[in-house]
């Protein structure tokens, strides 16, 4: 048994590591009576990626191309190749991933089995509108293809399907085209969510990608910072240099309180107000947090939580208001606060996140019952605006709120594997 | 293919740490590459990824017998026979079980032949078109195990032991030649080798850093190469562990 941790770091617990070897990829080895969850490059911040007492098979050692074609932009390869690989590989050849989440450090089964998304779903939707093949390993030996035009009932339950419906081993995603690395990036101030919605709107036609920062502890009127970018031409620029910034050890005590959260909040406002244009590299604009390994030990020995939800478009802005209120009300804060608004089309798998409306995810130290409290008072918000929570990020969702939130669960269970379980489908699917 | 390429052979292609140098290698520039390994399938499926990585370099592959002379000589030579390479690096290896080594001598013979037999008659086969060509760099996979035996693995350990021994002579002959020999020593590496190092919670280096650290040695023509780096140090301190201390020791 080895004890592994999520990204949010709140408890590591004994697992059975099972490294998945394409030698035995024909059957998933597992003790008597226990079962198993696929294990990528460990980003997930809650429980989805873990399964205390069970087994993880790791997948980082799927990590080869099987096929390319550079006319169609088509790509095969096994689940535990890396989005900063492809990326790295494709984009100097003129290839991109058509959606990428906020790290590069994700595997290609985990961004498909979370679904993620990017700063430019209102275009390109999620990660699962661009896969048109997953290779899924059952437990019992069986060895499924799945995808848009094929057995689609089992790639919906797939995509999405936090890796529950069996082992993804191989997938077929769509890159698209693209001139280089570079972006036209644009940052704006605004003050209070009328703003806010006013800039995503007028920004949607014209902007590829779309972010918005915001100061959840700055007052009534939210302020924050508005970021938008389109591809640019051309290929020259300087590339940032690859050197990362490594956090090695757990500070005894979080620097992350309610004394310095309005300090640092405040900090990143007055340095980013002035309305700015310029070229940034993607790593830049995409994964700004990449470059500091291991920034989730900055929240200490007991780790910290992420709570993003999504709210419909008709009840974001009161929703937000009455969070935002609850936050600076409880004395807990966020630093890491981003609100980004999706846009109006169908994710493509039955628990998907991504839904049309708004988002905000915001991180919040390990505060124990005080954090507990102030995350009831947010669910009862988010679910009685019609919103839902993202189990990527989650940690704690009660059964109701997940149930409230993902109306297709009850036919995505008949697609589960029996030999796969995770904490977080026992916490809220109740096996 | 320009005419002035690399040509480089790895011998045990289908090593994870040897996997990881190929990918190092393309992503400098385009070579021309011959991954030799023990099965077609196991190796084509290297090629194909490789091939996809570095669509410019010319990527073959060649299977055989790694056990007996007569198939090793042969093999070498055809490998051999349009150009001298420029780089050889032999990665092939298997981390046997010791107390399966105790009990059945059949596989402490088998670990043996793989381990310590087999490297050491492909780098004699390689080196004599290089001596004669005065040029060319051999790396040869060791293990930090070959430092010290220990009880926790002595028959794997007696295996790098000899190729380092091994290496050292062949340093010593090609030491007024342009010809370099490197030896390479890496820790435990997370590979599929060390799959059940791992599910016991031992930690283990990542592949892709070992890989830089062979390719940058291999250019550097250094004679031994701890990968990673650190494991210098460690050794150094267990070579010289006076023996009362050491056989205290549950390692």
């Amino acid at each position: 048994m080895v004890k592994v941790a999520s990204w949010g770091r709140l408890a590591a617990e004994p697992h059975y590591l099972q490294p998945l070897l394409r030698q035995h990829m024909d059957a998933l080895r597992l003790p008597p009576g226990n079962r198993g969850l696929a294990h990528g490059l460990g980003r997930s911040y809650g429980d989805v990626g873990l399964n205390p007492g069970g087994t993880l098979w790791t997948t980082t050692h799927l990590d080869r191309f099987v096929s390319w074609d550079d006319k169609t932009g088509v790509l095969t390869c096994e689940a535990g190749v890396s989005l900063g690989d492809i990326q790295d590989l494709f984009i100097p050849r003129g290839w991109m991933l058509p959606v990428v989440p906020g790290t590069r450090f994700v595997t290609v089964g985990g961004a498909i089995a979370n679904d993620v998304h990017g700063k430019n779903h209102h275009r390109q939707g999620s990660f699962g509108d661009h896969v048109h093949e997953v290779r899924l390993l059952r437990t019992d030996g069986e060895v499924l293809q799945c995808g848009p035009a094929l057995r689609n009932d089992w790639f919906a339950a797939t995509v999405g399907g936090l890796g529950l419906t069996g082992v993804i081993t191989h997938a077929t995603l769509a890159l698209q085209r693209v001139q280089g690395p570079w972006l036209e990036a644009q940052n704006m101030a605004y003050a209070g969510l009328d703003e806010f919605f006013s800039l995503a709107d007028a920004s949607v036609a014209g902007w590829e990608h779309t972010v918005a920062w915001i100061d959840c502890l700055s007052g009534r009127k939210a302020r924050g910072i508005f970021m938008r970018a389109n591809p640019a031409s051309g290929t020259e620029g300087k590339v940032p240099t690859d050197r990362r910034f490594t956090l090695a050890y757990t500070p005894p005590v979080s620097p992350i309180n309610r004394f310095s959260l309005g300090a640092l909040n405040a900090a990143y406002f007055h340095l980013n107000r002035r309305n700015t244009e310029r070229r940034m590299h993607y790593t830049a604009f995409f994964h700004p947090l990449d470059r500091l390994q291991g920034w989730n030990l900055m929240y200490g020995p007991k780790g910290f939580y992420q709570y993003q939800c999504v709210i419909p478009r008709q009840w974001g802005k009161d929703a937000l208001q009455t969070i935002l209120r609850e936050i600076r009300s409880s004395g807990e804060g966020s630093f890491l606060s981003v609100l980004k608004t999706f846009g109006d089309r169908t994710a493509p798998g039955m628990l998907s996140f991504a839904q049309p409306g708004v988002t905000l995810a915001l991180d919040f130290p390990n505060h124990g019952d005080a954090t507990q409290r102030l995350f009831t008072r947010l669910d009862s918000i988010v679910q009685h605006a019609g919103g839902r929570l993202y189990p990527a990020k989650d940690a704690r969702m009660p059964r109701s709120v997940f149930e409230a939130g993902f109306p297709k669960l009850q036919e995505f269970m008949q697609y589960r594997d029996p030999g796969i379980s995770s904490a977080f489908s026992r916490r809220t699917m109740g096996s | 293919m320009p005419q002035s390429h690399t040509f480089i052979v790895i011998v045990g292609a289908t090593s994870a740490i040897a996997e990881h140098c190929a990918r190092q290698w393309l992503q400098q520039r385009p070579v021309r590459l011959l991954l030799m390994g023990r099965n077609q399938e196991r190796t084509d499926s290297i090629a194909t990824d490789l091939r996809i990585r570095s669509p410019l370099s010319r990527i073959e592959t060649m299977v055989g017998d790694f056990e007996s002379a007569a198939s090793i000589t042969s093999l070498v030579k055809a490998a051999t026979a349009q150009e001298v390479p420029d780089m050889v690096l032999i990665a092939h290896g298997a981390l046997p079980d010791q107390q399966a080594c105790q009990q059945d001598l059949t596989q402490a013979q088998a670990a043996i032949r793989v381990n310590a037999i087999s490297p050491v008659l492909f780098a004699e086969a390689f080196v004599d078109g290089m001596e004669r060509a005065g040029k060319g760099t051999l790396g040869i996979i060791g293990s930090v195990a070959g430092d010290r035996g220990r009880k926790s693995n002595y028959v794997y350990g007696a295996a790098k032991g000899l190729v380092e021994r091994y290496a050292e002579g062949l340093q010593h002959r090609l030491a007024a030649t342009g010809v370099k020999v490197v030896l390479i020593k890496p820790g435990p590496t997370d590979t599929p080798m060390t799959a059940q190092l791992k599910s016991m919670g031992t930690p283990l280096a990542d592949p892709a850093a070992v890989a830089r650290a062979i390719v940058r040695g291999m250019a550097r023509g250094r004679p031994v190469v701890y990968a990673p780096a650190k494991w210098a140090l460690v050794m150094l301190l267990l070579r010289h562990l006076p023996r009362f201390v050491f056989h205290r020791l549950n390692i």
